[in-house]
């Protein structure tokens, strides 16, 4: 048994003279949830195509589940399950019809169906709808679905491509639960997602942007280690007025609307805190609360972006 | 890895069952498209003229000119539909197409006849339609040289030379389709054109439609091997335009008359390997293209002009440029046509078609072998910038 179940070392993909991945090396150690986090166009996708086999990289190694993702990809094939976005099932067939599809493409036994149909049944949420067609589903039950039938055949190892795309918060929660089931059964799940807040179920995280790994650890990890000034948490009714402000100021560091408070990084906090109430009562906007908060991923998300100099500008980070 | 392993080729071709039972219009598509279209052009293309409007202005009024004029009205090529006073009134009658042709006899028909004077008779054809006006005219030529031989005939033996027989005796015998009716040669056309057109359009959507629904890469991803996708997908298919076959054979049959001389199973393996070329050439258009638009655009681009014009159908291929002519070499069409021809009308064996064969065996495997490569291939590089940089 290989000690990582994913492992990558300076894997790139080019599309003519664009670099959709570059250089990217990383482990994902077995039975892990691995989050694989980055704006649309980062690259998430490419990865996991080319880790599940599905394109060819330019150059770099990987290997998945110990196969060799160039030498090997009947061994990868067999080993992993996949699910896109898309939630490729088949909407002119029904819920069973599907399942048996899928069931027959991974080559199971009548047997082994017979003992897996009830399980995704049950694991959709779908049991008495097996007649039901599957255009007819709503996009949460939709999604629970693809993911049934892609670990039909008990992958080892399951790749979902944001999964969550266009899924209610609650459809979202009871995915992200199924995802922790199959991770305590000892599956590995390699999830790409551009929710910052999904990245918090995962144990382990890369962040990428412009094809690039920026950051990288457990959520606690990035949070304490990766941003080490203080952020003040400015609660405004005019936000974006007070951005425009204390942009300017030679001691604020970097700023980042968050709904209806600001997050402002300053060098020290209590300093930072006389300073932003002086500059922006002088300005006459009304500060209801002030305090230093923890970062959230999305502070370090912008934070490692803007440190590389903004390639494509700090905006393009977020989600 | 071994291509005859075909443990999977069962749940795709269940599943496309399904898809197509589901989609009840791409079903009547492929199942009455083609018996549907074979009534349309069956009437519609008929380059036989039969029952031409015809008009008569007999300025002699003899008997000799109505006995010239029951000639034409006896025959099943023209109908009398005008008995006109003068030929001026024949203008606006033909302007109006409610004739097609014209028949006028001088005054002096009868006496010049008699008088051994060669009276001129003059016919009048709408030569609007080439075609047609072409017909018409050999047939009123032929009518009236039956009767000018006639009428040489009588004289001669008026004049007490009996026993004189014309010199020339023409027999003229058509083989294969005796009565020369176009049904008879169009309806094996048609059968091609009409399977090769749906066919491969059919065909090219099942794969496209995997590609832009993503379920593609889910299969790529599963145990099922590109070969077995391909046989899937075209199984199915085949049966149902097989039995959509049938069914043209069936009404060429019972409403034009064109039955079947040579063997049946001979038949049978023809159109089996000729849908296979046109599925083959359809699973192919699927694996370039992206989506069903232009899948469709380049099936219908690549089925109905080739089939229609350049595989003998309705343009003798033998009278084409040579270079039009090499290019025919490429539309399976040409040689399903020919050995539809060859068994449907002559029923020759096996022995006089076998090339036809030979080359419709050749393009199905080129074309299920490429396209089978191709969805191998993957998409390799040509996955688009969905999202890419700003």
């Amino acid at each position: 048994m290989p000690e990582y179940a994913i492992e990558v070392k300076d894997l790139t993909k080019r599309f003519g003279d664009f670099t959709a991945v570059n250089a990217v090396s990383f482990e994902v150690e077995r039975g892990r949830i691995f989050g694989f986090l980055g704006a649309n166009g980062a690259g998430k996708s490419t990865t996991i195509r080319m880790l599940c086999g599905l394109l060819d990289p330019t150059s770099g190694t990987a290997s998945v589940g110990g196969f060799d993702i160039r030498r090997q990809p009947e061994g990868v094939k067999r080993a992993i399950g996949y699910m896109s976005q898309r939630f490729s099932l088949y909407e002119d067939l029904t819920v069973a019809e599907n399942i048996r599809f899928f069931a027959g493409a991974y080559g199971l036994t009548r047997k082994a169906l017979e003992g897996r149909l009830p399980w995704v049944l049950r694991m959709a949420g779908l049991e008495g709808r097996e007649r039901s067609l599957t255009r007819t589903l709503s996009v949460g039950w939709k999604q629970r679905l693809a993911l049934g039938c892609a670990v039909l055949h008990e992958p080892r190892i399951v790749f979902l491509d944001e999964p969550t795309g266009g899924v209610d918060p609650a459809s979202r929660r009871r995915f992200w639960e199924l995802i922790n089931e199959l991770s305590e059964g000892g599956v590995t799940v390699f999830v790409t997602t551009h929710y910052m807040d999904e990245a918090e179920y995962c144990n382990d995280i890369r962040l990428i942007h412009a094809g690039r790994i920026v950051a990288g650890g457990s959520p606690g990890e990035l949070k304490t280690t990766v941003i080490r000034n203080p952020i003040l948490e400015v609660s405004s009714d005019r936000v974006v007025d007070a951005m425009e402000v204390l942009q300017k100021e030679p001691w604020v560091l970097e700023t980042s609307i968050f709904g209806t408070s600001l997050h402002v990084s300053v060098g020290d906090e209590a300093e930072g805190r006389r300073l932003v109430r002086e500059r922006l009562a002088r300005e006459g906007i009304a500060v209801h609360r002030l305090d230093r908060i923890m970062p959230s991923l999305e502070d370090v998300f912008i934070h490692k972006i803007e440190e590389r100099g903004g390639a494509g500008g700090a905006g393009e980070g977020r989600p | 890895m071994s291509l005859l392993s075909l443990g999977c080729l069962r749940p795709v071709i269940k599943k496309e069952f399904r898809q197509i039972r589901r989609d009840a219009r791409s079903l009547m598509f492929m199942a009455f498209l083609p018996a549907f279209m074979l009534l349309l052009f069956g009437y519609a293309l008929n380059f036989d003229v039969k029952h031409i409007p015809l008009a008569v202005v007999d300025e002699d009024g003899s008997r000799a000119s109505r006995n010239l004029v029951d000639r034409f009205r006896t025959t099943e090529y023209f109908d009398l539909k005008a008995v006109l006073p003068r030929t001026a009134a024949i203008d606006p009658v033909m302007a109006r197409e409610d004739i097609r042709a014209a028949l006028v006899i001088p005054p002096a028909f009868s006496d010049d006849l008699l008088a051994g004077r060669s009276p001129s008779i003059q016919l009048i054809v709408d030569g609007s339609n080439a075609m047609s006006g072409t017909t018409a005219a050999g047939y009123a030529g032929a009518i009236l040289l039956s009767y000018s031989q006639r009428v040489t005939l009588d004289a001669l033996e008026r004049r007490g030379l009996t026993g004189f027989v014309v010199p020339l005796d023409t027999d003229v015998r058509v083989w294969y389709n005796p009565e020369l009716r176009s049904a008879r040669f169009l309806i094996p056309g048609l059968m091609a054109f009409i399977l090769m057109v749906i066919v491969t359009v059919s065909t090219a959507f099942s794969v496209v439609r995997e590609k832009e629904r993503g379920t593609m890469d889910q299969i790529r991803l599963s145990s099922i091997r590109p070969l077995e996708l391909i046989l899937g997908k075209v199984v199915p298919y085949v049966a149902i335009s097989l039995g959509s076959a049938h069914l043209v054979l069936l009404l060429g049959e019972v409403l034009f008359g064109v039955g079947i001389r040579g063997s049946y199973p001979l038949l049978l393996a023809a159109m089996i390997l000729f849908l296979t070329c046109a599925l083959g050439q359809g699973v192919l258009i699927s694996a370039v293209t992206r989506t069903q638009q232009v899948a469709f655009l380049i099936a219908v681009l690549t089925t109905m002009l080739p089939t229609f014009i350049l595989s003998g159908f309705v343009f003798p291929i033998r009278n084409m440029p040579a270079v039009v002519q090499a290019v025919t070499y490429l539309v399976p069409a040409r040689y399903f046509l020919a050995a539809l021809r060859a068994i449907i009308l002559k029923g020759v064996g096996l022995g006089a078609i076998w090339r036809q064969f030979l080359f419709l065996a050749g393009f199905a495997a080129l074309a299920l072998g490429g396209s089978a490569a191709l969805l191998r291939r993957g998409e390799t590089e040509r996955t688009p910038r969905r999202r890419g940089r700003r």
